[in-house]
């Protein structure tokens, strides 16, 4: 599969602080990449680098197969942690502005915004200056500005941060949108939920070091724990209790359920799920069985605390 | 090239749309002519109040000597007991002239009193004084045998000619007019630099506090857009001052017509004055001659290099500023070294070049690139030797590219770091990233 974005060993030092040790990602053409991690764990300084914004000390980077160079900046599409327009300058302008320093043509860029004012109907935006608006019309703009000039790479630092809810939904809806027409886009956070609900492929930088990467379902698989929620219906359960630790590990587990069963965690260890299955099956009604799979949190939790 | 362009225009735009602008722009010249007006008024005022003094003079001798004028008329009350006099000067009158009787009439240059509630100006006392020291010494010449009137005429006034080693006439007082051109030039430098360059600073921190610069420089390189803002705001400076000079010329224009012809028939010239007025009109052409001599061309083709070095030297040092604090109450403490070199560039240049235009002091300060700008451009018109302006302007230049690229260094860390002042040392570690 195409890469949109692949980082080569990069470094990145400021005065003896190493912000980034020799750091590399792949990100597919097509995908939405989550990047994690800790606040001051390299995001925001890698995510600059990748936006010309300061240049690594060691490393390659090639966006979209070629080494990365100033006329790159038009492919990027980059919404900053720190974000903010113009307060005195008037919307309209504003974006027509930051497009043209895009390399927009003001023609396109006119049509484009013209565009994005009708979606989200706000074209009685125009001439107003952004102080005169509320903040959450605030951020619309902001993130018009972001996509107005089409990049092919789109880069959200902290995207959600600051946004409201029905905003933040909107924002959401509209980033799923664009990435199904094709645009790559790349969220940097450490809001573990919208990971978990829109990304397809993750990587976690900390202390500067990229500790994990790789599909979403592929590292949750290399970090399932083989444990299982199940719940049954017995009138046996001392007996169902003595047969399952001649083989398993048990422990409690908590989930909404509507009747009074018993609620246990099975470690399967070396035995398989059928397993499990049967002998619980023999001693009473299933009633609840899951896999525990481990969530992006507790992935980013336990890489972390074992890390330090 | 076309981003560039792209940042100076909207620098220039949004400091031209500032509604602080326009009202400078246009208020401040009103301002000014309004202030030099009201002050020429109150000036005239003075002018017009006659004080009186009162004289009482037992020995009769100066009583006569003392002749109303303009500002001062005297009134002789030696005809009243000498406490009543004090006390009619005392309730009605400025004060009392009090002349003893004495036996040799030169005991007056000591005994003469002058009793007054206020203590007399410097001038009036000087006035009185005279007046005694004219009679006393007439009268003396007069006891010695000399006719004082022939004196009188064999007195005179002598006034030297000055000639350059070229052969040309010249006037006096030119030295006063060319610091003052000089002056004014090195002046205008100087306050362009600190408003604007307090503009550039302020525009760099309002762009760090609406946290849009990390946005801009995804785009631009920092330098860009430090140079664009620089740039846009010079053009706008350059735009007011264009303004001023129109809107302030016309006004001048109008008021000085205006005031020629009110005050033209109804003003009362002496004949002191008219003598002097004669005096000026014969030297006025020497005047103007001389200031057509003055290097002009010289004079604006440096004004515009200097200004252009000068002005982009301390505008970038300006930016580095805005970039390395969040607020503009932080950047006090940075903004003392600029400031410094530009006061003591126009000090140096005041007390300095006036006394001793090609001395050590004002030659090595019009080479030092922080006061070059403003100091040199006092010594051009005393005509400075083209090494020197070459040594000036190269040395402010490479200078300026040397400064640029520090300020550079610093504005691009600065500009993406929010929270603490930095400290002298950490800006130091800056310029290695």
């Amino acid at each position: 599969m195409d890469n949109i974005l692949e980082v080569k060993n990069v470094v990145k030092q400021y005065g003896t602080y190493t912000a980034l040790n020799s750091v590399s990602l792949q990100v597919p053409k097509g995908s939405i990449y989550g990047l994690l991690g800790p606040n001051g764990a390299g995001k925001t300084s890698l995510i600059r680098i990748i936006n010309q914004i300061t240049m690594p000390d060691a490393g390659e980077i090639l966006l979209d197969g070629e080494p990365l160079s100033p006329h790159h900046i038009s492919y990027i599409g980059y919404m900053p942690e720190e974000r903010g327009l113009y307060k005195t300058m008037k919307v309209g302008e504003q974006a027509l502005y930051l497009a043209q320093l895009k390399g927009m043509s003001h023609e396109e860029a006119k049509k484009q915004l013209k565009y994005w004012f009708e979606k989200f109907g706000i074209e009685g935006w125009w001439n107003k200056k952004i102080q005169e608006l509320s903040k959450g019309m605030a951020q619309k703009i902001q993130f018009i500005v972001t996509v107005l000039h089409q990049p092919k790479l789109l880069i959200l630092d902290e995207p959600f941060s600051g946004f409201d809810p029905v905003n933040a939904n909107l924002i959401k809806d509209e980033i799923v949108e664009l990435n199904k027409k094709g645009t790559s886009i790349i969220f940097s956070t450490h809001r573990m939920e919208s990971v978990e609900e829109m990304c397809d492929y993750i990587a976690l930088i900390h202390q500067s070091n990229k500790l994990i990467e790789g599909k979403l379902s592929d590292v949750k698989k290399e970090y399932r724990t083989n444990k299982f929620q199940v719940g049954i219906l017995t009138n046996n359960v001392e007996g169902l209790l003595y047969d399952l630790t001649q083989k398993f590990k048990i422990g409690e587990a908590n989930f909404k359920s509507l009747n009074d069963e018993l609620k246990l965690e099975v470690d399967l260890g070396n035995y398989s799920q059928n397993e499990l299955l049967q002998l619980l099956l023999q001693n009473g009604q299933v009633t609840h069985f899951t896999e525990n799979i481990p969530s992006v949190n507790d992935i980013f939790i336990q890489t972390v605390t074992n890390r330090n | 090239m076309g981003v560039l362009k792209l940042i100076i225009k909207r620098e220039f735009i949004a400091k031209v749309r500032n509604k602080s602008f326009i009202v400078m722009t246009f208020l401040s010249p009103l301002l000014m002519v309004a202030l030099s007006l009201f002050i020429a008024y109150l000036a005239n005022m003075n002018k017009g109040e006659i004080s009186q003094i009162a004289i009482h003079d037992t020995s009769g001798i100066l009583r006569k000597e003392f002749k109303d004028d303009e500002e001062t008329h005297y009134i002789d009350l030696t005809g009243m007991p000498l406490k009543l006099a004090k006390e009619t000067a005392f309730k009605s009158y400025e004060g009392l002239i009090y002349v003893p009787t004495v036996s040799n009439i030169n005991e007056l240059t000591k005994k003469v009193e002058y009793i007054s509630e206020d203590s007399p100006s410097m001038e009036s006392i000087m006035k009185m004084e005279k007046v005694i020291d004219n009679t006393l010494t007439h009268f003396n010449l007069k006891q010695l045998g000399f006719d004082a009137t022939k004196i009188d005429a064999a007195k005179v006034d002598s006034d030297i000619h000055l000639i350059k080693f070229s052969g040309e006439d010249t006037v006096k007082g030119l030295n006063e007019i060319k610091v003052g051109i000089g002056s004014a030039f090195g002046y205008l430098i100087m306050m362009f630099i600190i408003i604007y360059g307090n503009m550039v600073m302020r525009s760099v921190i309002e762009e760090k506090t609406n946290r849009i610069i990390e946005i801009i420089v995804s785009s631009v390189k920092p330098f860009q857009l430090m140079l664009g803002k620089i740039i846009g705001t010079s053009l706008a400076g350059i735009l007011q001052f264009a303004i001023w000079a129109i809107v302030g010329g016309v006004i001048l224009f109008g008021v000085t017509t205006m005031f020629g012809v009110q005050t033209g028939p109804t003003a009362t010239v002496s004949p002191e004055m008219m003598d002097m007025a004669q005096k000026e009109m014969g030297t006025l052409p020497a005047y103007i001659r001389e200031l057509w001599n003055l290097p002009i061309a010289t004079l604006i083709i440096s004004f515009v290099v200097y200004f252009i070095g000068g002005y982009f030297l301390y505008s970038s040092l300006y930016a580095a500023i805005g970039a390395a604090v969040d607020s503009e109450t932080d950047s006090q403490q940075f903004l003392l070294p600029i400031i410094m070199p530009l006061m003591l560039g126009v000090y140096v240049g005041f007390f300095t070049v006036m006394n001793d235009p090609h001395g050590t002091v004002a030659t090595v300060f019009s080479m030092i690139p922080l006061t070059s700008p403003i100091v040199m451009l006092m010594r051009i018109p005393f005509g400075v030797p083209l090494w020197q302006l070459i040594l000036s302007v190269v040395l402010l230049f490479g200078t300026f590219l040397a400064v640029v690229w520090f300020a550079s260094k610093i504005y691009r860390v600065g500009i993406l770091m929010y929270g603490k002042k930095p400290t002298w040392k950490e800006l130091y570690k800056w310029l290695k990233y």
